[in-house]
C-alpha cells in the first residue's frame, strides 16, 4: 500500500514578532483524516503555528504546503485556498449584526457565488449537523456561547474544507457548555474530517486524538499517539507538561 | 414690545420675504445633497486610507485629517473663494463650497469611520477572511456595517453640524438660506427675515436632533 500524501505540511516553518522568534523551524506533516492535538503551555507558539497554515499570520521563513499547493507561493490566491481550510476561533467570532443562515451563507454567496437559495439550504444542512435547526434566524447576541461556537463550526464546514483548523474551541466557554461543542467535534472525526485542534482539554484529545504534538519555545519537542506522549513522555519538557496538567 | 415684535416677527415682512428665504432654502437643500454624500464618502475612504498597512498613506493620511479638522473652515473657504484666483484658479460661490465642504467633511467624517472601524475587532476581519472572503469583502460585509452602526449617532451629529455650516457660504455670495434671509433684511430695514431663517432652521432641524438624542440614549443602555 502506498503511503498517504500529507495534506497539509509545515517545512521548517518560522514566524517572528519582533526580534521573538515564535516559531523557530516547525516540521509538521497532517495526513488525510487524521486528527492531531497540538498541546503546550502557553506561548509556545501553538495558536500562532495553526495560524499560519491559512496565512492569517504570515510566516517569515519555511513553507507551507497544503494539498500539493505551495501557500507561500505568489501565485496562489490564498482566498481559494482558505475556502478548503476552515477555521474555528476561540471567541467563535460570529458576525454580530447578521442572522445565523447568513452568518453561515455569507462566504456561499460571496465566495463560492451560489445562489441564496442554496445557500440557505446549505446552512440549514449544516446547523441540522450542530442540532441548531431551530435557531436559524436568530442573532447570534441570542445565543450561548456553546451554541455560538457550534454555529461558527457550521460556518466553516459549509465550505466542505478539506482541513480544520480549531483555535481553543472551548476555552471561552462556561464549563457546562464544553461537552455540546466537543461532541460536534467528535461527530465530525467520526465523519472522517481532517483535523488540527489547540485545545487544553486534555480528556478529549486523549479520547479522539490520532496524535498529539507537544510545543515548547517555538518548536515540536515531541510528538507521537496520546497513549504515549500522556504515559510515557520522552522528552524532560514533556513530562514537566504532563505532570504539570494532570495534578 | 411694539418695536421688538415690528422688528423681529413681522408677519407682513415675512411673507413679502417667503418666496426669496424658500428659494434660499432650496439652495442650503441642494448644498446638503451634495456636500453630505461627498464628505460620507471622502470620510470613509480617507478612514480607509488612515488604516493602511502602508506608513507613508497612514501617516500622510492622517497629518491631512489633523490639517483639515484645525484650520477653520471660514478660512478654507475664503482661500478658495478669494485666494485660488490668484493662481488663476477661479471657481463658482457652488462649486467652491463644495470643494472646501468636501475637504472639511471627509476629515470630520474619517475620524468617526476610523474610531467605528476600530471599535470592530480584529476577530471580524480575520473570520471573514479565514472563509476566503476578500479583505474588501470583509470590510463591506462584516467590519463596515458593525463599524457604522457603532458610530451612527455621531455621524449623525455631524451631519447635523454640516447642515448648519452651510450658512457659512453666505459670505461667498452663494444666495442660500441665510444670504437670502440677510438681503431680504437690508431690502426691507427689518430683522424679521433673519428670524424667519434661524426658525426654518430650527424647524429642519429640531426633530432630527430629538431623533439623535434618542439614538445616543439607545445606544448608551
Amino acid at each position: 500500500m502506498d503511503t498517504p500524501q500529507p495534506i497539509l505540511e509545515a517545512q521548517d516553518l518560522r514566524k517572528s514578532f519582533g526580534t521573538l522568534e515564535v516559531l523557530q523551524g516547525i516540521n509538521f506533516s497532517l495526513l488525510p483524516q487524521e486528527m492531531v492535538f497540538l498541546i503546550g503551555p502557553s506561548g509556545s507558539g501553538k495558536s500562532t503555528l495553526l495560524r499560519c497554515f491559512n496565512r492569517l499570520e504570515e510566516p517569515t521563513g519555511g513553507k507551507i504546503i497544503f494539498d500539493g499547493v505551495d501557500l507561500m507561493s505568489p501565485d496562489v490566491n490564498i482566498n481559494t485556498m482558505r475556502q478548503q481550510i476552515g477555521m474555528v476561533f476561540q471567541q467563535f467570532n460570529l458576525y454580530p449584526h447578521l442572522s445565523v443562515t447568513k452568518n453561515i451563507t455569507l462566504a456561499l454567496r460571496k465566495v463560492s457565488k451560489k445562489d441564496s437559495s442554496e445557500a440557505d439550504e446549505i446552512a440549514r444542512e449544516m446547523l441540522k449537523r450542530v442540532g441548531l435547526e431551530e435557531k436559524a434566524n436568530a442573532h447570534p447576541d441570542e445565543l450561548s456561547g456553546g451554541q455560538q461556537q457550534r454555529v461558527a463550526i457550521a460556518r466553516a464546514m459549509a465550505l466542505e474544507p478539506k482541513v480544520m483548523l480549531f483555535d481553543e474551541p472551548t476555552s471561552a466557554l462556561d464549563p457546562e457548555l464544553v461537552g455540546s461543542v466537543l461532541q460536534v467535534m467528535q461527530k465530525l472525526r467520526d465523519s472522517g474530517m481532517t483535523m488540527v485542534v489547540v485545545s487544553h482539554e486534555m480528556r478529549f484529545a486523549r479520547d479522539a486524538a490520532d496524535r498529539v504534538a507537544f510545543m515548547s519555545e517555538g518548536q515540536i519537542v515531541e510528538e507521537g499517539e496520546p497513549g504515549a506522549i500522556f504515559e510515557n513522555p520522552q522528552q524532560k519538557r514533556t513530562q514537566d507538561f504532563v505532570s504539570e496538567i494532570s495534578r | 414690545m411694539e418695536i421688538f415684535l415690528d422688528s423681529f416677527f413681522n408677519f407682513q415682512i415675512m411673507s413679502e420675504a417667503s418666496p426669496l428665504l424658500i428659494r434660499g432654502l432650496g439652495t442650503t437643500a441642494l448644498l446638503c445633497l451634495v456636500v453630505i454624500p461627498l464628505g460620507l464618502i471622502g470620510g470613509l475612504t480617507v478612514a480607509l486610507m488612515a488604516l493602511s498597512r502602508s506608513p507613508w498613506l497612514r501617516w500622510g493620511t492622517i497629518a491631512l485629517i489633523d490639517f483639515f479638522r484645525a484650520v477653520p473652515p471660514l478660512v478654507l473657504l475664503i482661500f478658495i473663494y478669494s485666494g485660488l484666483p490668484f493662481a488663476d484658479i477661479e471657481l463658482s460661490p457652488f462649486t467652491a463650497v463644495c470643494v472646501g465642504f468636501f475637504l472639511n467633511n471627509s476629515a470630520y467624517y474619517a475620524e468617526i469611520y476610523r474610531a467605528g472601524i476600530e471599535s470592530v475587532g480584529v476577530g471580524q476581519m480575520e473570520a471573514a477572511r479565514s472563509t476566503g472572503l476578500k479583505k474588501i469583502q470583509a470590510l463591506v460585509y462584516v467590519v463596515l456595517p458593525q463599524a457604522t452602526r457603532n458610530v451612527l449617532p455621531d455621524l449623525l451629529s455631524n451631519t447635523i453640524e454640516v447642515v448648519k455650516l452651510t450658512s457659512i457660504a453666505s459670505v461667498v455670495a452663494l444666495q442660500e438660506l441665510l444670504y437670502s434671509a440677510d438681503m431680504a433684511r437690508s431690502v426691507t430695514y427689518n430683522s424679521s427675515p433673519i428670524v424667519m431663517a434661524a426658525g426654518i432652521y430650527l424647524l429642519i432641524l429640531w426633530p432630527v436632533v430629538r431623533m439623535l438624542s434618542n439614538l445616543e440614549h439607545k445606544v448608551g443602555k
